[in-house]
């Protein structure tokens, strides 16, 4: 039951990690690494798409965290796409809905970041 | 429904494993649908929390799960073998918030899931205990059926 990881990068300078699968203490890792790599690359804005995870844990949570940890050392941003309620449920119980920035869709947060600048 | 023992090694890729176990006992228990994710999800944290730990600790001990229905509840004890040190939390054990709080004051990389784990775990269970003995800790969580 492998996660998989896939990235692109927007011509507005937009990564988005589209991420399938289950994301638990022992498929968390690949995310970390990936998110680990497209900073090293110089990739600061990312967006996850959260769309076809079907599974996430507290450690998923610490991996997002990390992750946005480190982009905003570069005053970039980690965002997430989802509309899954099991998943934003632990974004609930855990306060973290209001560390996230969370859309309804890749076009939402593209828009969203357009206007912004 | 007579109790369902699962016995694992303390590997990460297990933690599927026992999720799906006790998913399946529930929901044959008699969990709402409803309720399922809510039981596989705080399984989950308490069985990676004891893998992690014996990673830590004891390796090559396995990580214990007692599934229980009784008394109108779904019971899943999940116990590991690391000797327990006095047990520090927040202020308000049962608040999942106050345990978010206090992960992100206790935690220097941000990347400490531990902590996480237990407040997802209290928001989720309908009961929680958590015992800490010096043969080890027990998290027990239960549902009502």
């Amino acid at each position: 039951m492998d996660l998989k990881v896939n990235d692109y990068t927007t011509d507005d300078g937009l990564t988005v990690i589209n991420v399938e699968g289950e994301i638990d203490v022992y498929t968390a890792p690949k995310l970390r690494e990936k998110l680990i790599d497209l900073v090293n690359k110089g990739k600061f804005h990312l967006l996850v798409d959260m769309e076809k995870v079907e599974f996430l844990d507290s450690t998923g949570l610490g991996v997002l965290v990390g992750g946005l940890k480190r982009v905003r050392a570069h005053d970039g941003s980690l965002e997430l796409v989802c509309t899954q309620e099991r998943i934003l449920k632990i974004f609930r119980i855990t306060g973290l809905t209001k560390v996230f920035g969370i859309h309804d869709s890749i076009e939402e947060a593209e828009e969203k970041r357009k206007n912004s600048k | 429904m007579a109790t369902v023992e699962l016995s694992f090694s303390a590997l990460p890729v297990h933690v599927r494993t026992a999720r799906l176990i006790v998913t399946a006992v529930a929901r044959r228990s008699g969990i709402a649908e409803a309720l399922l994710d809510e039981v596989r999800l705080a399984v989950g944290e308490a069985c990676s929390r004891a893998v992690e730990a014996h990673q830590e600790h004891c390796p090559a001990e396995p990580v214990r799960l007692e599934m229980t229905d009784d008394d109108g509840r779904f019971e899943v004890v999940v116990s590991d073998s690391v000797p327990g040190e006095d047990f520090a939390g927040p202020a308000d054990p049962a608040d999942a918030a106050s345990w978010s709080a206090f992960a992100s004051a206790t935690s220097a990389a941000g990347e400490d899931s531990s902590m996480l784990g237990l407040a997802v775990i209290a928001g989720l269970a309908d009961d929680v205990k958590i015992t800490s003995t010096p043969k080890g800790v027990e998290i027990r969580m239960s549902w009502p059926i």
